[in-house]
């Protein structure tokens, strides 16, 4: 008899063994992007192999190597999330964290996951999602539209250098783009670390995508949990355009259109004001 | 009549050596020194697992690192990235316990002495034991451009470069295009400086290095890293890949030397290999791909006589040799399928060490050639766990003496692992490696490096020789 109830025992903890992992992945929210679902079961062993370092077994961002990091890597708990093509304050689209992981996150320790298939991609992206009850409570934002670019003329470069100094874009991103505002110093994000504005001038890609299309996005989303903030309320989409189009003259290391425009003009233009002074 | 305290102290006993032998195959184990840079690891901040499949082999994410010229391609690469600190060294040995024995061997029949004849007999060594270490430096001296440096011993500490290269990446801003200059491995359809066994009769690929016995062609196999350039290029996931090389008729060896040490000649070889990887439903990569590698070699040499004393200077009299074949290879979910196959041809003068310019070849004399592969197959239980199982066949098809046996030469070989790493981070790494492996050779002792001479009885006789390992692998 006593035996038959150590054998029960026995077998309950089993099953409880068993089924705990069952249980978990009951949060298992899903993901959806590229054409693929995700598992998350999938993606815990893959999160395990090639996320955890960084980002932690429980995804708070406090991996053994996040005290060595700058930029730390993204706590998943909060579920905040910079790059997005949703409002800011909204959680992003599967898509925006798939495009993210493949197109890694540059001048950080975040590589491009290119070399992992679609399935392995989205299968991660299920299992980040477990991470935060904000994918349980909400559903991500909307994404906001992208109307057709402007043309790319002097007109609109000088239009948004002109909005980039009136905004005060310049008091963190610095006058020449450099990251050097009088304001940088003292910038922090939602974890209070020390932050950097973008530096224009030495970076070729942003972190958010390399197109005209996804710099427009970041004027629109901000990028939540920095001091980047969005400008949707604020600016029309063609202001929107124009700013990036003087963006990209503050590129050297980047040929466009707008930064050739804009040399010939400055070359016939040496009095044109100068950025940041009254 | 029963003894219950005795029963029990004897299945106490029983339960102490089962247990003392778990711990003993768990804390005992491993393979020869091989590649995997725990410097990279430190760099960027990924733990083993992200690039290898269990380290040192290399899964899809690191086959892109690498073939990126050791870059994420991040702007994060350049050492200027990095704090100055940072320093791209890493060591590797494995303490081991291990035990040879191969049968069919001439045993004297008076220990101790050369006299009173032999007989054949099974010899068997055993012992604790190092292996070789590998001293390695790789990384990157700019943005696309990479270096590795690896000064390799025996377990004597005889050191030689296993490798020493720079790489330029990325040319023309195409990935398509990346060259690389110095002794390196060739692009192999499964790298053997990554297997993950390591005894003496399963720490290398048969097929690499195999050649019919009595064969003179001084070439040590695709296995052996060459001196010379490769052009390369892979597409950006590293689906798609090709490697081209031209490398010096030397077998990697410097000082313008052939494996067994004499004059090379002045010739190349050339070294082709393509691969092309597709995403199967519902499991994972698979690959297939083929290589070839066409060479010469010398049989006779130029030679200089000062004061009576011949020198030989070069080679001269270069014949041709060539190895192809294909590879299949499938991540099956947890499986992992490895299959290559390798045609391997010597022409009649290596093969029967003929001097080339002694006329034509006796009758019966004719070139060699064999056909050889293995399968192997990987169960990775976790990034920490793996066991591995391979068979590999060497099978005669053609030999350079009409009158050798048809089977003369032919091998068979099995090998078992278990390889478990107790932890998985980004600093450094170690491996716990239990391996058993048995080769049968045909009329002659296999040619790895494991125990085992060659038996009475040529060329009749079989020789079988098997290797346990247990051995503790790590790299920092």
């Amino acid at each position: 008899m006593k035996k038959n109830v150590i054998r029960s025992l026995i077998l309950w903890a089993f099953c409880l063994v068993v089924a705990l992992p069952g249980q978990v992945m009951a949060q298992d929210l899903g993901a959806h992007a590229d054409g693929k679902s995700g598992d998350a079961r999938n993606g815990k062993l893959l999160y395990q192999r090639f996320c955890v370092g960084c980002h932690g077994i429980e995804g708070n961002g406090l991996g053994e190597n996040a005290q060595w990091l700058d930029p730390r890597p993204r706590d998943f708990t909060t579920a905040l999330f910079r790059w997005r093509s949703t409002p800011t304050g909204t959680l992003p689209t599967d898509q925006d964290l798939y495009d993210t992981i493949t197109r890694g996150i540059v001048a950080t320790l975040m590589p491009t996951w290119k070399p992992l298939n679609p399935q392995q991609k989205v299968d991660v992206l299920a299992y980040i999602k477990t991470f935060s009850p904000r994918w349980k409570t909400q559903k991500p934002g909307t994404p906001i539209p992208i109307p057709a670019e402007t043309p790319e003329v002097i007109e609109s470069v000088l239009h948004g250098r002109e909005l980039y100094d009136k905004m005060a874009c310049w008091k963190c991103h610095g006058p020449d783009g450099r990251g050097d505002g009088p304001s940088a110093p003292t910038l922090t994000d939602d974890k209070n670390l020390p932050i950097r504005p973008y530096n224009f001038h030495d970076g070729t890609r942003f972190r958010c995508g390399e197109t005209n299309q996804d710099l427009y996005k970041i004027f629109m989303t901000g990028l939540d949990g920095t001091p980047m903030p969005s400008f949707a309320d604020i600016i029309q989409p063609n202001d929107a355009w124009d700013l990036v189009h003087f963006l990209r003259t503050l590129q050297p290391f980047v040929h466009s259109k707008s930064r050739e425009l804009w040399l010939q003009y400055a070359k016939t233009h040496p009095d044109i004001k100068t950025i940041g002074v009254e | 009549m029963r003894f219950p305290l005795r029963e029990k102290r004897a299945k106490d006993f029983s339960s102490g050596i089962f247990i003392f032998l778990v711990l003993l195959a768990i804390f005992l184990s491993s393979p020869q020194p091989a590649q995997a840079i725990p410097a990279f690891a430190r760099k960027y901040g990924l733990p083993c697992s992200a690039c290898h499949i269990g380290w040192p082999e290399l899964n899809n994410f690191g086959q892109v690192f690498r073939d990126n010229g050791y870059q994420m391609m991040n702007d994060m690469d350049s050492p200027i990235t990095r704090d100055a600190s940072y320093f791209p060294m890493t060591i590797r040995i494995t303490p081991q316990w291990h035990r040879e024995s191969a049968n069919n061997q001439p045993v004297d029949n008076v220990p101790g002495s050369g006299g009173g004849g032999e007989h054949a007999g099974t010899l068997t060594t055993a012992g604790f034991d190092l292996s070789g270490i590998d001293i390695w430096f790789a990384g990157t001296l700019f943005k696309n451009i990479s270096f590795s440096v690896l000064p390799s011993s025996d377990n004597t500490a005889t050191f030689h470069f296993e490798n020493a290269f720079v790489r330029f990446d990325n040319l023309l801003n195409s990935r398509w295009l990346n060259v690389k200059v110095g002794k390196f491995e060739l692009d192999l359809p499964v790298s053997e400086k990554r297997l993950l066994t390591g005894s003496g009769n399963g720490g290398f690929y048969y097929i690499y290095h195999f050649s019919p016995p009595g064969d003179a062609n001084p070439f040590g196999g695709i296995g052996d890293n060459q001196l010379g350039v490769e052009v390369m290029g892979h597409n950006a996931n590293s689906y798609t890949r090709y490697s081209f090389s031209v490398v010096s008729s030397v077998d990697g060896n410097v000082g313008l030397l052939t494996s067994a040490g004499t004059p090379a000649g002045r010739t190349f070889d050339y070294y082709g290999h393509f691969e092309q990887a597709f995403n199967t439903p519902h499991s994972g990569l698979m690959k297939v791909g083929a290589y070839a590698y066409f060479g010469y070699a010398p049989t006779f040499f130029q030679t200089s006589t000062v004061g009576g004393v011949t020198t030989p200077i070069y080679g001269r009299g270069n014949e041709p040799f060539y190895r192809a074949g294909v590879e299949w290879k499938w991540y099956f979910n947890k499986f992992l399928f490895k299959t290559v196959y390798l045609h391997g041809y010597d022409n009649a003068f290596l093969a029967n060490g003929v001097p080339s310019n002694s006329g034509p070849l006796p009758a019966g004399l004719r070139s060699a050639s064999w056909n050889g592969g293995f399968v192997e197959g990987q169960y990775v239980i976790s990034p920490q766990w793996i066991i591995i199982g391979r068979y590999e066949g060497i099978r005669m098809s053609q030999q350079a003496n009409s009158a050798t046996p048809g089977d003369f030469g032919n091998l068979d070989a099995f090998t078992i692992a278990n390889r478990w790493y107790p932890f998985m981070f980004s600093r450094a790494g170690l491996a716990l490696q239990q391996e058993y492996s048995w080769v049968r050779s045909h009329g002659i002792t296999n040619q790895g490096g494991g125990f085992g001479n060659t038996c009475l009885t040529v060329p009749t006789c079989n020789i079988s020789s098997s290797s346990v390992l247990l051995g503790v692998d790590f790299d920092f």
